[in-house]
C-alpha cells in the first residue's frame, strides 16, 4: 500500500464514522439511544441488518471459500428468505405490539425472570464470542498480509468502533452501515470488473466459467442425501433456516436493528429486502472467487497464500524443503496452465474430444499443484505447529495487494474494514443493550432515571468492547474464519430458537419447562459437538427440536400454564 | 375514534389492530402482504433453479 492507498483507506473510515457521531449527537434517552429516533425508513434497515451480518469475514474469507471449495457455501443461505418471512409474519408484529427493547424482553413477559435471563445470557455468552472473531478474524490476516502489528491492528480498530457506536447509539450504528455497505459494494463490485480485466485476452466469461466449472468450482447445489456433506441443499434449506430464524429472529445484534424501523411495515420491508437478496449476493462474492481462482490458473499463484509465514520458514530453517516444493508447484503450474490453453483452444474450434484430453490433463497438472501445496503446507506445520494451514482466507487480499491498481488497494482494504466495523457495532449496539435492560435494569437497579440507564448502557457497550478487544488478542483459529463464526452460532442458536418457537406457538408451555428443557438441549448440542462430526448446520434443528421436545415432556409433569404474562 | 381493542393471542394483553399504515404494503403492484411474501418466495424458487442449471451446465 503506497500513500494515495492509505488517503482513501482512512478518509473512508474516518469520515464515515465522524457523519455518524454527527448526525445523531444529543440523544439522551434509552429510547431513542438503544431504539433509535424510530423514523427509520425500510432500506436503511434492509441495509443495515445486512451490514450486521457481513462481517469482514464474509469480504475476507468467502472469496477464498470460493476459491478452495467453490459455490456450494451459497446454500447455507438457501433457508434466509424462509425465515425471513417466518419473522416478518410472527416474531415482529410481537416485539412491536409489546414494544420491547430486547427479544430477550418478551421472554420475559410471555414467561418469567429465569426464562428471560436464560435467553439473554445464551445471546451474551455466543454474541460475546462472536464478537471477539469479528476484530481477530480481520486483523489477523490484514496485520499478516500488511506487515502491520497485530495487536495494535485490534486494538486501534476494535477501539475507533467502541468510541462511535458509545457516542452514537443505534441511531450511529444504522447510519454508518447504510454508508459502509455502500464503500462495500461500490469496492466488491469493482474488484469484479477489474478481475474480469485481467483475465488473458480472448477468454470469455463463459471460457472463464467452463474453467471454473471443469475444476469443480461451480457446483452450488447438492442434492446428496449423505449427512456428512457440509453443505447441501437439505443442510441448507432445513438447517439454514433454523440458523437464520434464530439469527435474525432472536439476535438482538439483529432484532436492534429492524425495531429502529419507522412502522411495521418499514420493518417488514427491510426484512423482505434481505430475503431477496442475501442469496444474490453470498452468490456474487463466492463467484469473484472461483474467477480468481481462474485468474491463478493464467497467473502463477504464491504456493501458499498466507506469505509472511511462508517467508519466515523460508528464512528459518525449511528453505531448502519449501523452496523445492515451490519449484515443483512452479513446473506442475505451468503445465496445466498450457493444458488449460489448449483445452480452451479446443473447445473453440468444436474440438470435444481434443477439448476432453487437454481437461483431464489440465486435472491432472492440478493434482500435482495441489499435492505441492499440502507438502508445503505440512513442512510448514511440522516447523511450527502454531501455523494455521488453512489460507484460503488470504487468497483474496494476496489479489487484491499483487494485481489491483493503487488506490482501489486502499479502496479493498477499506471495504474489509467498513464490514468489520458495520458488523462489531451492530454486535456491540446489542451487548450493550441486553446487559442494560436484560440485567442490569431487570436485577440490579430497577427505578433509576432514564439517564442513568443511558450512562450504564455506554458503560456496558465500552465493557464489551474491551472484552472483545481481549478476545482478540488471545484468539487463535484453526477454521476458515466464515466458517468458525457459524459454527459458533449453531451451537447455541438451536436452543434460543426453540425457547422463541414454544413462546410463540404454544401457550400451554411454561417458563419452568422451558427453562430446564434449554439447559437440557443446550447440554446435550454441546455433547453432540464435541462427539460427532455431522455438518454444523444440523445443531441448530438438534438444538431447537431437543428443546422443543423436552418442553412438551416436561410441561406434562407441571401444572398447566394459566398465566403468560408474569411480570 | 380509535380502533376496538382485541385480546391479544401471545401475551393474553388488550391490544390494538395495526394502523392501516401498516396494513398495506405501500409497494406498486403488491396490494397485500401475502403477495409480497409470494413475490420473495418465487424470488427464492428462481435462484435455486439458475444455480442449479450453473450447477448442470458447467459441471
Amino acid at each position: 500500500m503506497n500513500a494515495l492507498d492509505y488517503l482513501v483507506l482512512l478518509g473512508v473510515l474516518v469520515s464515515i464514522a465522524v457523519y455518524g457521531m454527527w448526525r445523531t449527537r444529543g440523544h439522551h434517552n434509552l429510547r431513542s439511544y438503544l431504539k433509535g429516533s424510530r423514523e427509520t425508513r425500510w432500506f436503511t434497515i434492509g441495509l443495515s441488518v445486512m451490514a450486521t451480518q457481513a462481517s469482514a469475514i464474509t469480504f475476507l474469507s468467502t472469496p477464498g471459500q470460493g476459491y478452495e471449495s467453490g459455490l456450494g457455501f451459497v446454500q447455507n443461505y438457501f433457508g434466509a428468505p424462509l425465515a425471513l418471512i417466518v419473522i416478518a409474519v410472527v416474531f415482529l408484529p410481537i416485539y412491536r405490539k409489546l414494544n420491547v427493547y430486547t427479544a430477550y424482553e418478551y421472554l420475559g413477559k410471555r414467561f418469567d425472570a429465569k426464562t428471560r435471563l436464560l435467553g439473554a445470557g445464551l445471546f451474551l455468552l455466543q454474541r460475546g464470542l462472536g464478537a471477539g472473531i469479528t476484530i481477530y478474524a480481520p486483523a489477523i490476516v490484514l496485520s499478516t498480509v500488511m506487515g502491520w502489528r497485530l495487536d495494535l491492528t485490534i486494538v486501534s480498530t476494535g477501539l475507533l468502533v467502541v468510541f462511535y457506536t458509545v457516542a452514537g447509539g443505534s441511531d450511529a450504528v444504522n447510519l454508518t452501515q447504510k454508508y459502509q455497505i455502500g464503500v462495500i459494494f461500490v469496492g466488491m463490485v469493482t474488484a469484479f470488473f477489474v478481475l474480469l480485466a485481467r483475465l488473458p485476452a480472448g477468454l470469455t466469461f463463459h471460457d472463464a466459467l467452463t474453467v471454473a466449472g471443469g475444476f469443480h468450482k461451480l457446483e452450488a447445489v447438492d442434492f446428496s442425501l449423505n449427512p456428512d456433506r457440509r453443505y447441501t441443499i437439505w443442510t441448507g434449506v432445513l438447517g439454514g433456516m433454523f440458523l437464520a430464524l434464530s439469527y435474525f429472529g432472536t439476535d438482538q445484534s439483529q432484532v436492534q436493528r429492524y425495531l429502529t424501523g419507522a412502522s411495521l411495515r418499514e420493518s417488514r420491508l427491510g426484512l423482505m429486502f434481505n430475503a431477496i437478496f442475501k442469496i444474490p449476493m453470498q452468490f456474487f462474492i463466492l463467484l469473484l472467487g472461483a474467477l480468481v481462482f481462474v485468474f491463478y490458473q493464467f497467473e502463477r499463484p504464491p504456493v501458499f497464500f498466507n506469505q509472511a509465514a511462508w517467508h519466515y520458514q523460508v528464512d528459518h530453517g525449511s528453505g531448502e524443503k519449501l523452496r523445492a516444493l515451490e519449484k515443483d508447484f512452479a513446473t506442475a503450474h505451468a503445465e496445466k496452465e498450457r493444458q488449460i490453453q489448449a483445452w480452451i483452444a479446443a473447445r473453440h474450434a468444436g474440438n470435444d474430444s481434443a477439448a476432453e484430453t487437454a481437461r483431464a490433463a489440465a486435472l491432472a497438472a492440478n493434482v500435482r499443484t495441489e499435492a505441492a501445496r499440502t507438502e508445503t503446507k505440512a513442512v510448514l506445520r511440522a516447523a511450527d505447529p502454531k501455523t494455521t494451514v488453512n489460507d484460503s482466507d488470504y487468497v483474496f487480499i494476496t489479489f487484491i495487494l499483487d494485481h489491483l491498481p493503487h488506490g482501489m488497494i486502499g479502496l479493498l482494504v477499506a471495504v474489509f474494514f467498513a464490514a468489520a466495523f458495520s458488523s462489531k457495532a451492530g454486535e456491540l449496539n446489542a451487548l450493550g443493550s441486553t446487559t442494560t435492560v436484560d440485567i442490569y435494569r431487570h436485577i440490579v437497579k430497577r427505578d433509576a432515571s432514564d439517564a442513568h440507564y443511558v450512562t450504564a448502557s455506554k458503560w456496558f457497550t465500552t465493557l464489551w468492547g474491551l472484552v472483545a478487544i481481549g478476545f482478540a488478542l488471545f484468539a487463535s483459529l484453526a477454521e476458515n474464519l466464515i466458517q468458525a463464526t457459524n459454527i459458533i452460532g449453531s451451537v447455541f442458536y438451536g436452543v434460543v430458537l426453540g425457547i422463541f418457537l414454544l413462546a410463540f406457538f404454544f401457550k400451554q408451555i411454561g417458563g419452568t419447562a422451558v427453562f430446564w428443557a434449554a439447559l437440557a438441549a443446550q447440554t446435550l448440542v454441546l455433547v453432540f459437538y464435541f462427539t460427532l462430526s455431522i455438518s454444523y448446520l444440523w445443531y441448530n434443528v438438534i438444538g431447537c427440536a431437543a428443546c422443543m421436545l423436552l418442553g412438551f415432556i416436561l410441561q406434562s409433569f407441571l401444572p398447566v400454564n394459566h398465566a403468560h404474562a408474569s411480570e | 375514534m380509535p380502533p376496538p381493542r382485541t385480546k391479544d393471542a401471545t401475551t393474553g394483553e388488550g391490544t390494538r389492530p395495526p394502523p392501516p399504515d401498516d396494513a398495506t404494503t405501500g409497494l406498486p403492484g403488491f396490494r397485500s402482504w401475502r403477495s409480497v411474501y409470494l413475490f420473495v418466495l418465487g424470488v427464492f424458487v428462481l435462484w435455486v433453479v439458475l444455480l442449479t442449471v450453473l450447477t448442470e451446465v458447467y459441471s
